[in-house]
């Protein structure tokens, strides 16, 4: 039978939302607080649903310590006390939560092989948060 | 179609172990959880139902008898229980919370009047939960 699997996990990271294709002033009419150049910082926290059959042998779609191992390794790690503006994949893409939930969800898909990744969700307080799941929509 | 979820509160032990498994096999696999003593968690249920609202009664479903049926068929069984001992599906099942979530399901699935079930999620910790949807 097919169960699904969420684990939440925390982190805390700063940023700051600015497009070099927009102005000065477009960026504070869209971003407004957001675009202050010192940026500013969220405790993240990570929600991460795998999916699969139970393996009879084990009760489990996954082991926690194998999903836990790659998520501390590929994401916390990389994310955590971090300034995102200043990583690689945040130079030419604006670290707003959406485009850090997609890049999450491509991360884990290509380091975690165990169970069918279902979703990334990310809230960024405790008001909001973001879901990806890739090409598929996310099963409430 | 509407979607209502109750939730629902129970603590119970248990403990992760393959009789099938070499004793090393069960260290190595299910790590703390295997300590034979058993340890506890207090679980939260979230059993959601979905059908069309009655347009006399403006329900889903009536609440008091979800509640009713929750009780009986789960929270009675398994509050204050040893699942590995004392609920007969863990005898020949692993009580992770997959299967967890499994059994409740088939607790519920034939119990419910009017509504069908959704899903049946089950927290272990407030950073770990199952859903199971009735998928094979």
């Amino acid at each position: 039978m097919k169960a699904h699997l969420t684990r939440r996990y925390r982190f805390s990271a700063s940023h700051r939302l600015h497009s070099e294709q927009m102005s000065a002033q477009e960026n504070r009419a869209t971003y407004g607080k957001c675009n202050n150049p010192f940026g500013h910082g969220h405790n993240y926290v990570l929600e991460v649903t795998v999916s699969g059959q139970v393996d009879p042998s084990t009760g489990m779609v996954c082991n926690l310590v194998d999903l836990d191992g790659v998520v501390e390794r590929e994401v916390l790690s990389r994310y955590d006390l971090s300034n995102l503006n200043g990583l690689q994949e945040f130079a030419q893409v604006v670290p707003t939560t959406e485009n850090l939930s997609i890049e999450i969800f491509e991360i884990l898909q290509r380091g975690f092989a165990q169970a069918h990744l279902d979703r990334v969700r990310l809230e960024e307080t405790m008001m909001n948060s973001f879901e990806y799941a890739g090409e598929s929509e996310p099963r409430h | 179609m509407v979607y209502l979820t109750r939730k629902a509160e129970f603590s119970a032990s248990h403990y992760y172990h393959n009789p099938d498994f070499s004793p090393e096999e069960n260290r190595r696999v299910f790590g703390k959880c295997n300590n034979p003593n058993g340890h506890g968690h207090n679980y939260t249920l979230e059993v959601t139902v979905k059908g069309e609202v009655d347009p006399r009664s403006g329900f889903v479903v009536d609440l008091k008898q979800l509640k009713e049926v929750m009780h009986r068929e789960v929270l009675d069984a398994m509050d204050h229980r040893f699942l590995n001992k004392e609920v007969p599906e863990f005898s020949t099942r692993i009580p992770t919370t997959e299967n967890l979530a499994i059994a409740v399901w088939q607790r519920l699935e034939t119990k419910l009047q009017k509504a069908r079930l959704h899903r049946v999620r089950v927290y272990e910790t407030p950073d770990l939960f199952a859903d199971f949807y009735g998928e094979q």
